[in-house]
């Protein structure tokens, strides 16, 4: 294997949940002024996007870095399955005392996923719209990558 | 330092078979992937390359050179192929999207000449794709 060169495997996932920026912390008139129409009582909802980054060595026998199936099935266990058509204050306990930002989303899905066992997991990036992405890499600088 | 990034399509066939598992091993680990008379796909190629635009010119590298470099080296060779049997860079490897992007990555470095290659992304759908970069390049390089 050639070591001069890194691979990354990237895989995309959807699911679809509502949200409502809401802090406890701040006032009526804050909350609205610092979420604007995010804040709307009733939420509103998104069409999520989550990009998956992981690194290893590909396994010369397979060509691959982790088995698509066992990822697929890792990521819909730990986190379609709980997002996928819920509301993330709602449903989702991480969210109850935290402000479900994309931000926070893509953090709590990163800490969801960096227990894969097959290979590391570099970075999570979402999208909650085609217009807005938000990525994390954990501690891990190298992951923080264009 | 600036990072250019030009895209560019090609479709391919290929099959996932590793001669030294069985026939079952074969299945449970390529799955449909595994049929024996194989599948395309159209992969999308991002090659971004940094540098510093040269005075002169304002470029980092023409981007009609690097247009020239991806056909002789990329679509030449993969465009409308059979990955398994065609390429001769992948003879004896699972041509997964990890290996072909290794393949197009050590096939570009060395033509490469203004400007370094800083990464190859390649996508065999939408969903799925491998990125390679230079072990040990400096991370903090953003986009």
């Amino acid at each position: 294997m050639n070591n001069a060169v890194k691979i990354e495997l990237g895989r995309r996932y959807r699911f679809s949940a509502s949200h409502r920026l809401h802090s406890p912390h701040l006032s009526e008139e804050e909350n609205c002024r610092v979420y604007g129409k995010c804040n709307n009582p009733y939420g509103h909802g998104h069409n999520y996007v989550v990009e998956v980054s992981l690194s290893g060595d590909v396994d010369p026998a397979t060509g691959m870095i982790a088995n698509l199936a066992d990822l697929d099935a890792f990521v819909q266990r730990e986190v379609l399955e709980e997002f996928d058509h819920k509301s993330l204050n709602e449903d989702v306990p991480a969210f109850r005392e935290k402000v479900p930002t994309t931000e926070n989303l893509c953090m709590e899905i990163f800490q969801r996923l960096k227990n894969f066992p097959t290979a590391k997991l570099e970075r999570v990036r979402v999208e909650e719209t085609g217009k807005n992405s938000f990525e994390y890499a954990g501690d891990n600088q190298e992951g923080n990558r264009p | 330092m600036v990072l250019l990034t030009r895209k560019t399509e090609f479709s391919a066939s290929h099959v996932y078979h590793n001669p030294n598992l069985s026939a079952e091993e074969n299945r449970r680990i390529f799955g449909k992937c595994n049929n024996p008379h194989g599948h395309g796909h159209n992969y999308t190629l991002e090659v971004t390359v940094a540098g510093e635009p040269d005075p002169t010119t304002g470029m980092v590298l023409d981007l009609k050179e690097l247009k020239d470099i991806l056909e002789r080296e990329v679509m030449q060779r993969m465009d409308h192929r059979h990955l398994n049997y065609e390429v001769a860079e992948l003879a004896g490897q699972i041509p997964t999207c990890e290996n072909v992007a290794r393949v197009i990555w050590q096939l570009l470095d060395p033509k490469i000449t203004q400007g370094k290659l800083h990464r190859v992304r390649l996508y065999e759908s939408p969903e799925l794709f491998a990125d390679c970069y230079r072990n040990g390049a400096n991370p903090a390089v953003k986009r």
